[in-house]
């Protein structure tokens, strides 16, 4: 138990924030918003998951993407094709020159399910493809730039270009991908309707659960040894590298995870919303991406969560009342957190709570290795002693 | 052309040329098992390039580096390290975000892979290692400080202790007392002494005071070649030496 509790749930402070955070998304969120602004919630805790998968790859392993949205859309799009085939059984497609095959398909020309569609006809082969392909793919990116040392700046600019690429892709080839509308009009799960409202606060809650779940993984890799060289990489990299550890593996194993957490968030985005399109996979929403997680503070997993809830939520209030202007005050709370707090909100938060009195028992002592290692070099003397 | 010796390390006629400027150039030099050698020579003399070549971070361009009887320029840079060859880079390389106790935890040499390292416990032998080492580099009342907030010599130090960690077979020291005071070069200079009672050492260094608290062989590099190699007294006495470098 004391494991589960230093290691997925990050002590006493962690565990407390952790579950602050359950509170408020599994009791206080659905008791307080009606089932609209609740699944609106919903859509925007799948966006959480890609932050979440930042606070990995650019809080501790200093690796910024600006194409996390790749993730999220193929994670998306993996789990629309397989309830856009459930929508397209024959007789729902009759009126179609060639019914049983999705709608836009036959729009275009095509007459056959092409090959690459086939096996998602089965659910557990969607459910791997969710967790394998974006790790696949975030595995060849990985292992070509790592190993051939492209970092920074570089790295940043490569994966927003192959956001654009697959963009243009998804866009240009219209009868395999539903082109720039997307993959629309998702209606079942197995037979299960996903569009009423019982199965709506069902899959609010999946995914509220799943999200928690995520953020207990992170934690503990976070936690692990391996999370202590990500942070050590991001300072010193040829340190690490002249102490005999190889580099690129690190970086391209956070790469994969943070890959199949977005993609995560893609495919709950999917069943929530109902509908996939390329405008969640391009430039903008990676970036928007980023400033989820600038906003919350890269180096909380949690903090990253109250941060997309946060911006998302203004850009649903200003985008009614000022759609042009919302851009640009994104914009610049962006620039704003980086220069100012570069921690974020949750940089804010352990700088400011402990001083407040009721908050302080929330608290771990001040330096929280002083405890532990202080602990260990006291069984250490006596151990010592014994001898 | 390699060939089978008893030395510990044998750099056999390495060159490595950077558009036609040979850094380091037909170099051959030997260092035996629990030797402490000493490379001085003036600025540019190669000295900086021949630790990147034997660590790996520069590639050569012809020659052997053998250590332990095994080839070491065509291997990676952590394959370098793990066979036993640990490097202290001139400027201070430590880990200014963690403590004291995470920097010398993290370079402890087990969980070396990806799911080695997820997997890693602390176990009451590493606690033990490095808490041994804290107490060598004289750090062991700083084990919670965040390593960021030492000072010069005592981040000179941990970087030390955090070769130390691993055990190196070879250890070699860019500079180690560069910037340090004078009481803090003595205690340099007899934690070196204490350091090489069971490995070799190989230290560049400028500082003339310093090389004799601990030099017992020294090799004088002089653009990318060997000029001299000797005891202090024998090297400082060489006039070519003396014109090149001592002289002024």
């Amino acid at each position: 138990m004391n494991f589960v509790y230093e290691r997925f749930l990050g002590g006493k402070s962690g565990a407390i924030a952790l579950g602050i955070l359950a509170l408020l998304i599994l009791v206080v969120l659905p008791l307080a918003l009606d089932l609209f602004r609740l699944n609106l919630v919903g859509k925007y805790l799948t966006y959480a998951f890609a932050a979440v998968s930042l606070v990995l790859l650019w809080g501790y392993g200093g690796i910024l993407s600006l194409g996390q949205g790749i993730f999220f859309g193929l994670g998306g799009y993996a789990m629309a094709m397989f309830l856009k085939l459930e929508a397209s059984d024959p007789e729902s497609t009759s009126i179609q020159t060639t019914p049983g095959i999705p709608d836009f398909m036959d729009w275009n020309q095509l007459t056959e399910l092409p090959w690459f569609w086939v096996p998602f006809e089965s659910f557990t082969f969607t459910l791997l493809a969710i967790l394998l392909v974006p790790s696949i793919f975030a595995f060849i990116i990985g292992y070509s730039m790592f190993k051939r040392r492209v970092g920074g700046v570089y790295f940043a600019i490569i994966t927003q270009v192959i956001a654009v690429i697959l963009t243009v892709l998804i866009v240009g080839q219209q009868g395999f991908t539903g082109g720039i509308n997307g993959i629309t009009d998702l209606r079942t799960l197995n037979g299960w309707d996903i569009r009423d409202d019982s199965s709506k606060y069902i899959l609010y809650f999946i995914n509220a659960i799943l999200l928690l779940g995520v953020i207990m993984v992170s934690k503990f890799i976070l936690t692990s040894k391996l999370g202590q060289l990500l942070l050590a990489m991001k300072d010193k990299e040829d340190r690490v590298r002249f102490s005999g550890y190889d580099v690129s593996n690190f970086k391209i194993f956070v790469f994969c995870v943070s890959a199949v957490i977005a993609a995560i968030g893609g495919a709950m985005f999917t069943l929530q919303v109902g509908f996939m399109s390329p405008s969640f996979v391009g430039i903008v929403p990676s970036i928007e991406m980023v400033i989820f997680a600038a906003v919350g503070g890269r180096m909380s997993l949690v903090g990253v969560v109250y941060g997309t809830l946060l911006v998302n939520y203004g850009k649903t209030a200003f985008s009614e009342t000022f759609p042009e202007l919302w851009l640009f005050l994104m914009g610049g709370l962006f620039i704003a957190v980086v220069m100012f707090f570069p921690n974020g909100l949750a940089g804010i938060y352990n700088k400011y709570a402990p001083k407040v009195k009721f908050l302080k028992p929330l608290f771990d002592k001040p330096v929280q290795s002083e405890k532990k290692s202080a602990t260990k070099i006291e069984s250490e003397a006596t151990t010592e002693g014994a001898k | 052309m390699t060939t089978t010796t008893d030395f510990l390390l044998a750099i056999e006629d390495l060159t490595v040329s950077f558009d036609g400027f040979k850094a380091v150039d037909s170099l051959t030099m030997y260092i035996d098992k629990n030797e402490l050698r000493v490379v001085i020579g003036p600025n540019g003399a190669g000295k900086t390039t021949l630790l990147d070549l034997i660590c790996g971070k520069t590639k050569s361009s012809s020659g052997s580096i053998s250590f332990k009887n095994k080839q070491m320029t065509k291997m990676a840079e952590h394959e370098i390290v793990r066979a036993g060859i640990g490097r202290k880079f001139q400027t201070p390389s430590i880990y200014e975000n963690l403590t004291v106790y995470q920097n010398l935890e993290v370079s402890y040499p087990e969980g070396r892979g990806v799911f080695g390292s997820l997997f890693f416990k602390t176990t009451d032998e590493v606690i033990k290692r490095v808490n041994e080492v804290a107490k060598e580099i004289q750090l062991e009342n700083f084990l919670d400080t965040e390593a960021a907030i030492l000072s010069h010599g005592q981040k000179q130090w941990l970087e030390i202790g955090m070769l130390l960690m691993q055990d190196p077979e070879l250890l070699m020291l860019d500079e180690p007392v560069a910037g340090m005071s004078a009481k803090e070069r003595d205690e340099t200079a007899e934690l070196l002494n204490r350091i090489c009672q069971n490995r070799s050492v190989i230290v560049i260094e400028h500082d003339m005071e310093f090389v004799k608290k601990i030099a017992r062989k020294v090799t004088v590099l002089h653009q990318g070649k060997i000029l001299a190699e000797g005891t202090m007294d024998n090297v400082q006495a060489d006039e070519k030496v003396i014109e090149v470098y001592l002289g002024h």
